[in-house]
């Protein structure tokens, strides 16, 4: 109880902060710049809740007010089970409450004609919240979860409970309230009001979902070339991915380790860098089509801006990523299933066709779904070589900031795209869920892989081995390109490009004066600041999620999970929806790129930190807490000691992640807070091909450093054991290593 | 010196249950200071469930849990003053083992030298002074086991749990390790609650077994008690084997009972027995064996295997087929063979079903 009462102090006291002592509503030149203290506390801008009650005329906000001290009130009551049901309910009231009014009351009044004709007109609106309406939720959120501690939940253990209250809570605001503004403005007119004309315009546009290509003449709906693209990316990049994993796992081929490097790839490749690299070989200027035209006289064509072109870049792009999902499918078919198949007298072929292949069919639709999400995901590959022929993603993303500027549009097509992706997502998680059959299981299965058909074997050989040489190719390319003068038309070498975009002057001081530096120091600052709140929430996720058990606990887990479905241009078309006007606005802030990477990355942190801690014996937790540590020190001098690798895998991916991506990012920056990759796709809407390409492979090599650099300062745990927790990245290759 | 304070153990009509499944419907027990107490069941007779309650790692759903006279039913694990061995011992392998030893006692506030210091007595109390720096993994499996039992010890709880703790050990591991726990324990005088599901081990340790079944207690008593005077079938083939068979009581005769198996008539201790149809727990000891055709009951040999220091029979009679030991060595009954079984005067008793 003593414990009790003082971390409820603790929050009561900065409830009281934040109604007192912090400005309530947003400071437009920014909290951090202090320029509001000068009007402290007196100014209608920078007043602390309790004057905008009494002094401006803000009288709704007493509601916080009055449950704050309803929660001081009852610090007395001794009974735990009465005190923590009042301060649940307390707690639970002041965030509705204060999500209420900042939805109802807007710059000008009430938004909606329903509170108008309830409580009258109001003289005045509010502008957004600010530190102190946030720090007053904050504190409702830890009441409400102290109070369900009190009362036993959780085994009365108030972290987790505080815990699991605030990752709901910001996962609700970050990820369900922007999907959720989407859905509401695309049937809002300008002013608000209902008005579902453009939606339903918008819903039947025949440039979304005409058949004309399969019945007569003409072209299909975005919608439908885009599933046609997602299917025909999913089908090759699982093929070749497939290919990949047995040649890997399965023959002597004599370059299995560079083989895994492979994976690395698509990690630290921006997503639209392949496509550039396409065009340099195969668009009109490029390489191989000039040399074509020159040798045979064939004429320079456009096949490439297009669904083929994507088809290609995707390909290239996502069959890393298969490959890595289908080394463990393959390596998890027991030994012993195929030993036994061919002591019952089959042949190669029959043990492949009748017993590996049917064992891996769940893991070859998992690698499939994957590349069906990732392919309708893809942004940058589609806007470099799509040309005027979009896919969806980028059709949202001309919807809003091109000539059209019809949000409207953009919120249908979202729709669209979240309906095929979730639909994809929902599948793997219904139909595969429980269908693994390729388990490797904690027993010794000793035995050896039985090698493949010959004919089989030459045919995985003559798919991968072309196939590598053309990324070699393609990531030669991406090193090259930046030194070459104009592709096609001067192939002579030189450091133009480079100089334009990093040179340094050092004639009074530094100077950086290269015309890349700036989103680069940018790009370098939000992804540091990202990285380390990426992997805390979603390694807190994790734990919760694999070590305490509550209702709800897998409706928890699915929602973040399907947060991961989400593409990114319909994150970023939802967050500026959604975090452009009163209650929250964020817009234009950097504040905004950080939520954007934190809760699209998480899940990647969620995943890993599972993988890993579903390793570590419940029984340490247990062990700890029977020798009276509380489940914070139980993390902190515990858990986190041992999911070290995991802990490095998600701080590296998160970082590597917020450098790459692009397709919600370019949705978020502003002049201030410009990101490298979307200040690339300008340089590239520019023609400025040679310093994309060099700035792409210096991000490249940027983050091939930072990789490497977190592996050798990180390094191994001190335990002379086999690794039995390893990470993201390494797990697959550690287990590889165990076989070879 | 590690001065331990025995505290006593209360359930009071504690039921747990998992969602739709009822682990323990309502339980009572009491466990006095200062004894070593073994929960013995199959898997799944809700042992496991009880200890874990004890420590709080579970909630029971109903009822009330006191130790050393104070109710902890709602305590959280880390408040309770109580500590635990693992049954995987859950040595945390990034600390040595003095660092695993110190752990809890830096959790209850202790300085890091002073915790230090009561550390190195605790890995002295079990052997292993000297061996603080060690991680876990270079530690043997009987080495780990100790240094577990001395991070539970060292906090210096009311009741010390022991979750199956020699499941990890190879069987001649075991039997040393036992002992030295027994020891241990009867030297400081703390209260223990030992779960396991070998009645061997139990039968060794224990000052009091209470064998639980379906989350129930099926019978709680000392050793002898359990083993001579097995209350139920289900006791009497759980703690050692039992051929189970029907008789009847013809009559009762002060402490002994006339008992009629088939034909065969036998005196045994009465016990509770009242007469009419009874069972009898015979152990595959405790049965005779002669060749051929005798006074006693007949049977026929269906199997018989040597096994070094005794002969393993398969006896088939009127009563049902028959498991029995027999130790005379030098002479085996080949199967399809007559022979006439007699009963000893120990290893048989009246259970009332």
């Amino acid at each position: 109880m003593r414990h009790g009462n003082r971390r409820l102090d603790v929050v009561l006291i900065l409830g009281a902060v934040a109604l007192t002592l912090l400005p309530w509503y947003r400071i437009e030149n920014g909290f951090f710049g202090l320029g509001w203290l000068a009007g402290f506390p007196l100014s209608t801008e920078a007043a602390p809740g309790l004057v905008q009650i009494f002094a401006h005329g803000r009288l709704w906000l007493a509601g916080a007010l009055v449950l704050l001290l309803l929660a001081v009130a009852v610090r007395g009551i001794a009974d735990p089970m009465r005190r923590g049901a009042v301060l649940a309910s307390t707690g639970a009231l002041g965030v509705l409450f204060l999500s209420l009014q900042g939805l109802a009351v807007s710059f000008d009044g009430w938004t909606w004609a329903i509170s108008q004709t309830l409580f009258g007109p109001l003289s005045d609106g509010q502008p957004s919240m600010g530190a102190g309406a946030v720090l007053s939720a904050v504190s409702f959120v830890l009441l409400f979860a102290f109070g369900l501690a009190e009362r036993g939940v959780m085994k009365g253990d108030a972290f987790v409970v505080s815990a699991i209250s605030l990752l709901v809570f910001l996962v609700a605001v970050f990820v369900f309230y922007p999907i959720g503004s989407m859905f509401v403005g695309s049937v809002q007119d300008f002013d608000g009001s209902f008005n579902a004309d453009n939606f339903i315009r918008n819903m039947q546009d025949p440039s979304i979902w005409s058949l004309n290509c399969v019945i007569g003449a003409g072209r299909c709906g975005v919608a439908w070339r885009t599933l046609w693209l997602a299917i025909m990316t999913g089908l090759g990049s699982t093929l070749l991915g497939l290919a990949f994993a047995l040649v890997a796992t399965r023959t002597r081929f004599p370059f299995k380790k560079g083989l895994r490097l492979l994976t690395i790839l698509p990690i630290i490749t921006p997503p639209f860098v392949i496509g550039l690299a396409l065009t340099l070989l195969f668009g009109r200027a490029g390489v191989v089509t000039q040399g074509l035209s020159d040798l045979f006289g064939i004429e320079p064509g456009r096949w490439l801006y297009g669904l083929s072109g994507i088809w290609i870049a995707q390909v290239l792009s996502f069959t890393p990523i298969s490959f890595l999902v289908l080394i463990g499918v393959v390596e998890g078919v027991s030994p012993s299933m195929e030993e036994a198949s061919t002591t019952l007298r089959a042949d190669r072929w029959r043990t492949f066709w009748r017993v590996s292949l049917p064992l891996m069919k769940p893991g070859l639709a998992n690698a499939f779904l994957i590349g069906f999400i990732e392919s309708m995901a893809d942004f940058g590959n589609p806007l470099v070589l799509g040309g005027s022929h979009g896919v969806l993603s980028t059709e949202i993303f001309f919807a809003v900031v091109g000539s059209q500027n019809d949000p409207s549009r953009a919120a249908v097509l979202a729709m669209v795209l979240l309906a095929f992706t979730l639909s994809a997502f929902l599948s793997q998680r219904v139909w595969l869920s429980g269908k693994n059959f390729a388990t490797v299981t904690g027993k010794g299965d000793s035995g050896s892989h039985i090698a493949l058909p010959r004919g089989l074997s030459i045919g995985v050989h003559a798919v991968v081995i072309p196939w590598i040489l053309f990324t070699l190719v393609i990531y030669g390319m991406i090193l090259i390109g930046g030194f070459v003068k104009t592709w096609g038309l001067d192939n002579s070498l030189t450091l133009d490009h480079y100089a334009k975009a990093f040179s340094i002057s050092f004639d009074n001081g530094i100077a950086w004066t290269g015309v890349a530096w700036n989103s680069f120091w940018t790009t370098i600052e939000i992804a540091l600041i990202s990285a380390p709140l990426t992997a805390v929430v979603g390694l807190l996720t994790a734990y919760i999620i694999v070590r305490q058990k509550f209702a709800g606990k897998n409706a928890f887990e699915f929602a973040l999970m399907m947060s991961f479905a989400i593409p990114g241009t319909v994150i970023g078309v939802s967050y500026i929806m959604a975090f452009n006007l009163p209650p929250l606005e964020m817009t234009g802030s950097a504040l905004i790129l950080i939520a954007c990477f934190v809760f699209r990355n998480m899940p990647v942190g969620v995943r890993g930190g599972i993988a890993a801690m579903s390793q570590l014996d419940k029984s340490l937790d247990e062990a700890s807490l029977t020798l009276r540590a509380n489940s914070f020190r139980t993390i902190r001098k515990v858990i986190l000691p041992l999911l070290r690798p995991a802990i490095t895998a998600a701080l590296v991916y998160s970082f590597v992640r917020a450098i790459t991506s692009i397709s919600a990012v370019i949705f978020l920056v502003s002049a201030e807070y410009n990101m490298a990759t979307s200040y690339i796709v300008g340089l590239v809407e520019n023609g400025e091909y040679g310093v994309a390409i060099a700035y792409s492979s210096m991000l490249i090599v940027v983050m091939i450093t930072v990789i490497a650099g977190f592996q050798l300062l990180v390094g191994e745990r001190r335990l002379r054991r086999e690794n039995r927790v390893a990470g993201l990245a390494t797990s697959a290759s550690s287990r590889q290593e165990k076989i070879a | 010196m590690i001065n331990q304070k025995a505290g006593s153990v209360v359930f009071q009509n504690v039921r747990k249950t998992f969602g739709a499944f009822t682990a323990i419907p309502d339980l009572s027990l009491t466990i006095e200071p200062g004894t070593l107490v073994t929960l013995l069941g199959p898997s799944g007779c809700g042992k496991t469930t009880t200890l874990r309650m004890l420590a709080g790692l579970e909630h029971p759903t109903e009822g009330k849990i006191l130790i050393g006279g104070k109710d902890v039913t709602m305590l959280p694990a880390n408040e309770r003053d109580v500590s635990m061995v693992f049954q995987s011992y859950a040595l945390f392998p990034h600390m040595t083992s003095l660092e695993n030893v110190a752990y809890g006692l830096e959790s209850s506030g202790l300085s890091r030298k002073d915790a230090r210091r009561r550390a190195e007595e605790g890995l002295a109390l079990v052997g292993l002074a000297g061996m603080g720096q060690r991680l876990p993994a270079e530690l043997s499996g009987g080495q780990q086991q100790r240094v577990a039992v001395a991070r539970a010890l060292v906090l210096e709880p009311q009741v010390l749990l022991l979750d199956e703790p020699l499941s990890n050990l190879d069987a001649r591991l075991r039997r040393r390790v036992r002992t030295e726990i027994r020891e241990l324990q009867q030297r400081l005088g703390f209260t223990a609650v030992y779960v396991t599901h070998d009645q061997d081990e139990a039968l060794a340790v224990s000052d009091r077994i209470i064998v639980m079944k379906d989350g129930q207690i099926a019978q709680s008593g000392a050793p002898r008690e359990l083993y001579e005077a097995p209350a139920s079938s289900f006791i009497a083939d759980f703690m050692g084997e039992a051929n189970v068979i029907p008789c009847d009581v013809v009559g009762i005769d002060g402490a002994e009972a006339e008992i009629r198996i088939g034909g065969f008539r036998h005196r045994v201790p009465a016990g509770r027995a009242k007469p009419g149809a009874a069972s009898l727990a015979v152990r595959p000891g405790a049965v005779s064996l002669s060749e051929g055709r005798g006074e006693g009951l007949a049977g026929r040999i269906l199997h018989s295997a040597y096994l070094g220091d005794h002969v393993e029979y398969e006896v088939e009679t009127e009563v049902g087929t028959l498991f029995i030991v027999d130790h005379a060595v030098d002479r085996i009954l080949p199967a399809a063979s007559d022979a006439t079984l007699g009963f000893r005067s120990r290893g048989i008793a009246l259970i009332s079903a």
